[in-house]
C-alpha cells in the first residue's frame, strides 16, 4: 500500500509532461536548435527549485515521513558520465525523449513509443552484460 | 478554469513541479528522484540471465516502478481530459528547419511522418523509433542517470559528475540534431 504515494506523485509529473509540452519531439527541436527558451525555462527552474529544497532539508536535517534519516550519496566520476551521457544524447535528440516522457507517451496514446521503450530497456540490458567491460 | 489548464502550460509552472518532486520523493521516503533506473528494475525482474549488474533486490526498488506507472496514468488523464484542441505551436525557426528535412506534420506532440507504426516499414522510421530508444537505455544506464537522476536531483544535490554528465547529454543532442539528423531525415 505504501507505494501508491510515488504512484501519485508520478501522477502529477505526467499531467505536466504532456501539459507543458516537455515530452514533445517538437520542444526537444527547438532546444537543440536553441531557437526556444522553454525547455531551458523548465529544467532550469526545476534545478533551481531542487537546490533550494535539498539545501533546505539538509539545513534542518529533515527526516522522511516514515522518521528515515535523509541521506544524500555523492555521485562519483566514471567515463560514463561521457561516453553513456553522449550516447543518451544523441537517443535524445533522435527521439525526442528521455526515459520519463516515454512513458507519458505512451499514456498520452503514441502506442508507437511502446517500440521505443522495449528497446530502452534492451539498450539498458546490454549495458548491463557489458558493464565489466566498459570504463 | 478547465479552460485555463488545457492550454499547455508555461515553463515556470512545469518547472517549480518538477522541481518539487525532488523534496517530495525525498519527505515521502527518502527516495532520490530517477526514472532511467526503472528500465535496470524492469531488467533484473523479467529478463533471463545471471550478470551482477542485474542481481540485486529489485523489489526493495519497487516504489520506482510506481512512480512511472503514475507518470503513464497522469498522461493518459492529462490526453483525456485535459487535451488542448489546437495545434502545437512551436518556434517557426525550427518549424522551417524541419520543414526543410522534409517534416510535414506539426499538428500533434510528435511527427506522424516519423513516429508511427506505419514508419516501422522505412529505416529511417527504425533509426528513429528503436535506435534511438536503445541509445536512450545504453547511454543512461552507462551515464547512471538520465535527465532526471543526473540533470536535477544530482546538480539540485550539487554533483559535479551529473553537471558533467549534462553537458555530455547535452553534447550529443547537438551532435546529433545539428551533423546527423540532416543525414537521417
Amino acid at each position: 500500500m505504501k507505494n501508491y504515494k510515488y504512484l501519485l506523485v508520478g501522477l502529477v509529473f505526467g499531467i505536466v509532461f504532456i501539459k507543458a509540452e516537455i515530452v514533445s519531439w517538437f520542444r526537444i527541436q527547438e532546444m537543440f536548435r536553441f531557437d526556444s527558451f522553454h525547455m531551458y525555462g523548465v529544467i532550469g527552474t526545476a534545478i533551481l527549485v531542487g537546490i533550494i529544497s535539498v539545501q533546505l532539508i539538509k539545513r534542518f536535517n529533515l527526516r522522511s515521513i516514515e522518521g528515515e534519516k535523509i541521506e544524500l550519496p555523492d555521485k562519483n566520476f566514471s567515463y560514463g558520465q561521457i561516453f553513456g551521457g553522449f550516447i543518451f544524447g544523441l537517443g535524445w535528440a533522435l527521439t525526442g525523449a528521455c526515459p520519463g516522457p516515454l512513458y507519458a507517451l505512451i499514456g498520452s496514446g503514441f502506442t508507437i513509443i511502446i517500440i521505443t521503450l522495449i528497446f530502452a530497456i534492451l539498450g539498458t540490458y546490454v549495458y548491463g552484460i557489458l558493464s565489466d567491460l566498459l570504463p | 478554469m478547465l479552460e485555463l489548464l488545457r492550454q499547455p502550460w508555461h515553463w515556470s509552472i512545469a518547472g517549480i513541479v518538477i522541481g518539487l518532486i525532488v523534496p517530495a520523493l525525498l519527505i515521502l521516503g527518502n527516495k532520490k528522484f530517477g526514472i532511467s533506473s526503472s528500465m535496470k528494475h524492469a531488467c533484473a525482474a523479467c529478463l533471463p540471465g545471471k550478470f551482477a549488474f542485474f542481481d540485486y533486490d529489485w523489489k526493495k526498488e519497487i516504489w520506482n516502478l510506481y512512480f512511472v506507472v503514475g507518470i503513464l496514468i497522469g498522461a493518459v488523464i492529462a490526453a483525456t481530459y485535459l487535451a488542448d484542441p489546437n495545434d502545437i505551436v512551436i518556434a517557426e525557426r525550427t518549424k522551417l528547419a524541419l520543414i526543410n528535412l522534409g517534416v510535414t506534420d506539426f499538428t500533434t506532440l510528435l511527427p506522424a511522418d516519423i513516429f508511427s507504426w506505419d514508419s516501422l516499414k522505412t529505416s529511417k522510421g527504425w533509426i528513429f523509433i528503436a535506435v534511438g530508444g536503445f541509445f536512450v537505455g545504453f547511454g543512461t544506464r552507462w551515464a547512471d542517470g538520465c535527465t532526471s537522476g543526473h540533470s536535477i536531483m544530482g546538480i539540485a544535490n550539487l554533483q559535479w559528475p551529473s553537471l558533467l554528465a549534462t553537458v555530455f547529454f547535452f553534447a550529443g543532442g547537438l551532435v546529433m540534431t545539428h551533423l546527423l539528423l540532416p543525414l537521417i531525415l
